[in-house]
């Protein structure tokens, strides 16, 4: 059976501007930024990825071609089977009711003008397949589901609180039964009682209506929780990929290792492993050829300046590093 | 599971922004007072035939050029005609034509400078040249040229301080667009399929209002100083109709001869309104837009 979603050889450049264009054509350099370099992976229905980096790498960059929110420079993403990253503007719209995105900053995500019983029957509205009795009918079940009061339906953003505001995100997100959900650190700006709430959430939906997520995060726990495979993205290319467990255990990838390292271990007495990279992440307006770690990676040997490929080191495990 | 559906925290406060802008202007005599001022002048317009105690262009010569007293009580003009009669019509003008010439600059405005700052790229540089063109002439030779070119009429009138107010509307939306769409909600509402259309007129232009609210308020009593202006240079309305800056205007040839109350009355007209108009916009500003208290 074919993944839900299979997103191949993904890239996105931000092309300079003004001032700084000109002094980069002055000293020869780059004209763009390559947030993304072809990223390539699969997400089954019903599944987790966890899509782990640290902040600039380009988690949501990736998070935005899929759901096209931006246009993708080149690659493909298909969905059941149909290229959204080439279709046009009214295609595209029809499209979106099959993929949603829950956003970071749940205050800024919603529109402060709107109450929630238009933010979240909107998508139902735009989709055009039920009748009004219908919608308020979905509206009120949609709220159900992600446990928001039926009372709070004509309330305004600014008034409720953050975990509910969350909570409207994510009813406006399965309103019109997606298949497949982004989820952008979906609880980094929440406070951390709320977190876990809403995480046992997000896996409870996932289970009950068989929605596969791609979650963002650099929030380590929490992927590892909610996620069955996890990707690891440095400076716009994933260099590892495995399924969750394996990658506690087993990181192959150097960065995936530093990655692990700097996450605190709550027992004074546990053995950590220390693995400490140099250095600062070079701008993403000259990321190295070859390796792009390698000016930072304890290991670093001449090999590193070539090309390094993602390849299989074992089944559903994939690394790229020539030393692995 | 109880944990999913649990309230999160307790529910904040419902915010009432009219009750706390009462409670503001109760604190405020000043702006209080300004509101007075408009609301009075609007009724005065609006129930002009049974405010005014006479008849605006009813002249009667054996009364003419008399000042203050019970029976005129802002005196008389040449002909003979009750002065407070002619400020109290003449508000109708005065009120109407600039909240018109507001609204068409406001609506047009709006609709090019959301468009421009959305979209951004070519149509916004072109956009804004030609309201840079614009604005290079000062606003009263603007308005005069256009006055001299159209001719006298009302409608005119409308169209002229209307031009004159556009760029202002066009750059200050284009401004709110910009702060605007890279918010996540523009990004959420294009997630779940929204048009550009809905996208900027449903999304993002209601974000937009409160400074709009403000600049229509200053605008009127800047709509009303030009209209004012050009009346008085002979650009605007024409007698017989009464209009204050044509009434100054009038009123300024009698000075040397000592009637004063012909030119002064209207002038306070114009300056009551105008003032009032811009300390409601000021404390408006300071109502809907707390970051730009204390900015003038």
């Amino acid at each position: 059976m074919p993944p839900l979603l299979e997103v191949s050889e993904l890239s996105k450049a931000f092309p300079l501007r003004g001032a700084t264009r000109m002094l980069a054509t002055f000293r020869g350099g780059p004209q763009a930024v390559q947030a993304v370099s072809d990223v390539s992976f699969n997400v089954a229905a019903g599944e987790t990825l966890g899509l782990i980096g640290e902040s600039g790498c380009g988690k949501s960059t990736v998070a935005r071609c899929i759901t096209r929110v931006i246009d993708p420079t080149s690659g493909t993403v298909l969905l059941n089977g149909q290229n959204i990253a080439a279709l046009d503007k009214t295609a595209m719209r029809r499209a979106r009711h099959d993929v949603q995105m829950v956003f970071q900053d749940p205050t800024a995500a919603l529109n402060p003008r709107l109450t929630v019983r238009r933010m979240v029957e909107e998508p139902l509205r735009l989709e055009g397949k039920l009748t009004s009795t219908q919608r308020r009918e979905r509206l009120f079940e949609v709220m159900d589901d992600v446990g928001l009061g039926r009372d709070l339906v004509d309330r305004y953003p600014h008034e409720m609180s953050g975990g509910q505001r969350q909570r409207v995100n994510i009813a406006r997100a399965i309103a019109t039964h997606p298949r497949f959900v982004v989820l952008d650190e979906p609880t980094s700006a929440l406070d951390v009682s709320l977190r876990s709430r809403i995480i046992l959430l997000l896996e409870h939906l996932r289970k009950r209506l068989g929605l596969a997520y791609l979650f963002i995060s650099h929030d380590i726990a929490t992927v590892k929780y909610l996620a069955q495979r996890i990707a690891v993205m440095y400076l716009g290319r994933i260099v590892e990929e495995a399924p969750g467990a394996e990658l506690f255990a087993r990181p192959a990838h150097p960065y995936t290792r530093a990655l692990l390292s700097a996450v605190p271990v709550p027992d004074p007495d546990a053995a950590t492993e220390r693995f400490p990279l140099s250095g600062e992440i070079p701008s993403p307006l000259a990321i190295p050829t070859g390796c792009a770690l390698r000016g930072r990676c304890p290991l670093a040997q001449p090999i590193c300046a070539e090309p390094v490929p993602l390849r299989d080191i074992a089944p559903g495990r994939k690394v790229a590093c020539h030393l692995a | 599971m109880t944990l999913t559906s649990a309230p999160d925290l307790a529910t904040p406060p419902v915010r009432r922004p009219f009750r706390q802008g009462m409670a503001r202007l109760r604190r405020d005599p000043v702006s209080l007072g300004a509101l007075i001022i408009i609301l009075a002048m609007v009724l005065a317009a609006v129930f002009a035939p049974w405010a005014a105690p006479y008849d605006p262009n009813a002249t009667d010569i054996s009364v003419a050029l008399e000042a203050s007293s019970w029976a005129h009580l802002l005196g008389t003009d040449v002909y003979g005609r009750d002065q407070l009669s002619r400020i109290i019509y003449a508000a109708r003008i005065d009120l109407l034509i600039p909240a018109a010439a507001t609204a068409i600059a406001l609506i047009i405005g709006c609709a090019i400078g959301a468009v421009a700052g959305y979209r951004g790229g070519w149509l916004d540089h072109i956009v804004m040249r030609c309201v840079e063109a614009v604005m290079a002439f000062p606003a009263l030779v603007l308005a005069m040229g256009l006055a001299a070119a159209l001719g006298s009429g009302l409608g005119n009138l409308v169209i002229v301080i209307a031009v004159t107010q556009v760029p202002t509307y066009l750059r200050l939306i284009r401004g709110e667009m910009l702060r605007v769409r890279d918010m996540e909600y523009a990004e959420a509402a294009r997630t779940v399929g929204n048009g550009d259309g809905r996208i900027i007129f449903v999304h993002l232009l209601p974000n937009c209002i409160p400074p709009i609210i403000v600049q229509a308020t200053l605008s009127l009593g800047y709509g009303l100083l030009t209209m004012a202006t050009l009346s008085f240079l002979g650009l605007g309305v024409r007698p017989p109709d009464s209009e204050w800056g044509e009434m100054t205007a009038e009123g300024a040839s009698q000075i040397v001869t000592g009637e004063w109350w012909l030119f002064v009355f209207p002038g306070l007209a114009i300056i009551f309104t105008v003032l009032a108009f811009n300390l409601v916009g000021d404390a408006l500003r300071d109502l809907l837009d707390p970051r730009m208290r204390g900015v003038k």
